[in-house]
């Protein structure tokens, strides 16, 4: 029996949910609004900035001034390649952990999890020399390597979750029928996998381009992916909101799109698998 | 029912990703491990082709007994402990509230997880300027508005602003997990109470903060090991001033702004040591979760 809902509580929940969620969203919504503003007017009173002209050319100016493009691409590649990198990596460790697990697999797992939680900024100096020494600094294959070592636990955790979900007996059946190893994977599992290998690219796609440690010590002018970029609005010289607003729009835009399509894999992957 | 020859190809595809996190994992930690035993000051010609001298526990106490070692403690707790405080209880309220029955939820959700999305670095800019600036910030507006005086957010009530900030990214994700947990709940049994008669609040007492346990426990160990570590919020707004220097923050200024390799390591092994105190109960729980 469902609960009969009146409409007029419907109506209250409503206009509650809305204001709070027009509340929590409002500094962004913010954002945006003043990327489009002259810098003359988006320092005026809030009634002033809403009442005051629309203009584009705070996109122009932040690509002119500082090569925004570049540093777009560097967070597009870092993002994008740690990814590409981990799965490469998790998806045959995930596999096997999942459909041949032995008696060590969960103490192996939870080990994985375990190097998720070492603070980074304990090791900031070794990384630090050992960048300097193999010429990494400042470049985008070492920082591809430690966003894909940051994330790799959770990348392996994700997948060994989805692939457990796979019926090992379709798995039999096709070994059965004679399929090897290879064929297998290739033609039997991937087809299977590949919403949860979705889920997962999407949810360190997102982590990826957020990270602001690493990003922030290890690069220079060069690699700085967005979140470095960004950060170098922080000493602001004169009239710069309109400015940053603008750069903050374009930084956050892709990411905040991907972030509502992978709500529910977030759950999911933030939380090991404990909270589905 | 695995083979000889499956177990052997299972280790094979594991190994790439146990050496690599073993790799990641011990080699950088034995390296501060080593330096947080050693006088390291590279400004001043100290080098690890040059030999440093071992200087035992030293670093070890210096880092403990320097005056800004506690403070640097009790800023972590204070804000750790207020962003927990704030996003799990508006987190549980909000959850209850988004699972309501009501005209728009899906777009209700995507406005409030939206915060979780931006990059650390802009939602830190962005409420340092735009929002929390005394003189043209949108919070000074409506204070003049109103006749007040604005606040200098960021110096005046500095810890206060960044547990507000810290607090606005991370309430997305308490709201995500309990809203998610809150769903898994049985409302037949909610009924049953409420046809019992039984009011809303021993309602939430006796059934929804129960089943709610363990999603907060969850919550607060994950948001824990990451505020712990919180950066570039620190970084771009007050860069460690009035009063906002977190265990993390003196850390990284030992390192790499005064250089003090030795005395900044041994404050990385507290750091570690901290973070694992914490890890083991979030493990113990996520283990069990395995076994299920």
């Amino acid at each position: 029996m469902a609960r009969a809902v009146t409409t007029q509580r419907k109506t209250i929940n409503t206009i509650i949910a809305w204001a709070i969620g027009l509340l929590i969203f409002f500094p962004i919504l913010w954002i945006i609004i003043l990327s489009f503003k002259a810098e003359g007017d988006a320092i005026k009173t809030p009634i002033a900035v809403l009442t005051s002209g629309w203009t584009l050319e705070n996109y122009g100016v932040v690509q002119e001034r500082s090569d925004y493009a570049k540093h777009f691409f560097n967070s597009v590649i870092l993002a994008f390649g740690s990814t590409i990198l981990g799965l490469i990596i998790a998806v045959p460790a995930a596999w096997s952990m999942a459909f041949v697990p032995s008696k060590r697999t969960k103490d192996i797992l939870l080990w994985m999890l375990s190097t998720k939680m070492l603070p980074a900024v304990g090791v900031l100096y070794p990384m630090y020399l050992i960048f300097i020494e193999l010429g990494l600094l400042d470049t985008r294959v070492g920082l591809v390597v430690v966003l894909m070592l940051i994330n790799l636990p959770i990348i392996v955790w994700m997948l060994y979750t989805y692939f457990r979900e796979i019926p090992g007996e379709i798995l039999e059946a096709s070994r059965m029928d004679g399929a090897s190893l290879r064929e297998e994977i290739l033609y039997v599992l991937t087809p299977m996998a590949i919403p949860g290998m979705a889920s997962t690219v999407l949810l360190n796609v997102i982590l990826a381009w957020n990270e602001a440690f690493w990003t922030l010590n290890l690069t220079a002018a060069k690699a700085a992916p967005l979140t470095a970029f960004i950060a170098s609005y922080s000493s602001p010289e004169g009239l710069f909101y309109a400015k940053l607003s603008a750069a903050s729009t374009m930084a956050i835009a892709p990411i905040l799109i991907m972030g509502w399509f992978s709500q529910k894999q977030l759950v999911r992957g933030l939380t090991f698998g404990a909270v589905k | 029912m695995a083979t000889q020859h499956s177990r052997s190809a299972a280790r094979f595809m594991m190994a790439p990703a146990v050496v690599l996190l073993l790799g990641w994992m011990l080699i950088p930690l034995s390296m501060t491990l080593f330096f947080s035993f050693k006088k390291y000051l590279p400004l001043r010609g100290d080098s690890l082709g040059n030999g440093l001298d071992w200087v035992g526990f030293d670093n070890y106490v210096r880092f403990v007994s320097s005056s800004s070692f506690w403070p640097s403690v009790i800023t972590t707790l204070l804000i750790v402990g207020g962003v927990l405080i704030i996003t799990v209880v508006l987190g549980i309220l909000l959850a209850i509230l988004l699972d309501q029955p009501m005209w728009g939820q899906g777009v209700v959700r995507i406005l409030v997880i939206a915060p979780f999305f931006v990059m650390p670095t802009v939602s830190a800019l962005v409420w340092k300027n735009l929002f929390m600036d005394p003189g043209n910030g949108f919070l000074a507006h409506v204070y003049r508005f109103f006749g007040a005086t604005p606040v200098e957010w960021l110096s005046q009530a500095s810890l206060q602003s960044i547990i507000m900030i810290v607090s606005w990214q991370w309430l997305p994700f308490a709201t995500l997990i309990l809203l998610t947990a809150i769903q898994s709940l049985d409302s037949e049994q909610l009924e049953a109470a409420e046809m019992d008669g039984a009011p809303i609040l021993s309602r939430f007492y006796h059934i929804v903060l129960p089943h709610l346990a363990r999603a907060i426990t969850i919550v607060i160990l994950i948001q824990t090991i990451f505020l712990l570590s919180i950066f570039a919020e620190i970084f771009v707004t007050t860069g460690g001033a009035f009063g906002t220097r977190t265990l993390t923050y003196l850390i990284y200024q030992r390192v790499l702004e005064s250089q003090n390799v030795g005395l900044g390591s041994a404050g990385g092994v507290y750091a570690i040591i901290l973070a694992n105190i914490v890890a083991i109960f979030l493990m113990r729980i996520v283990g069990k979760n395995l076994d299920a």
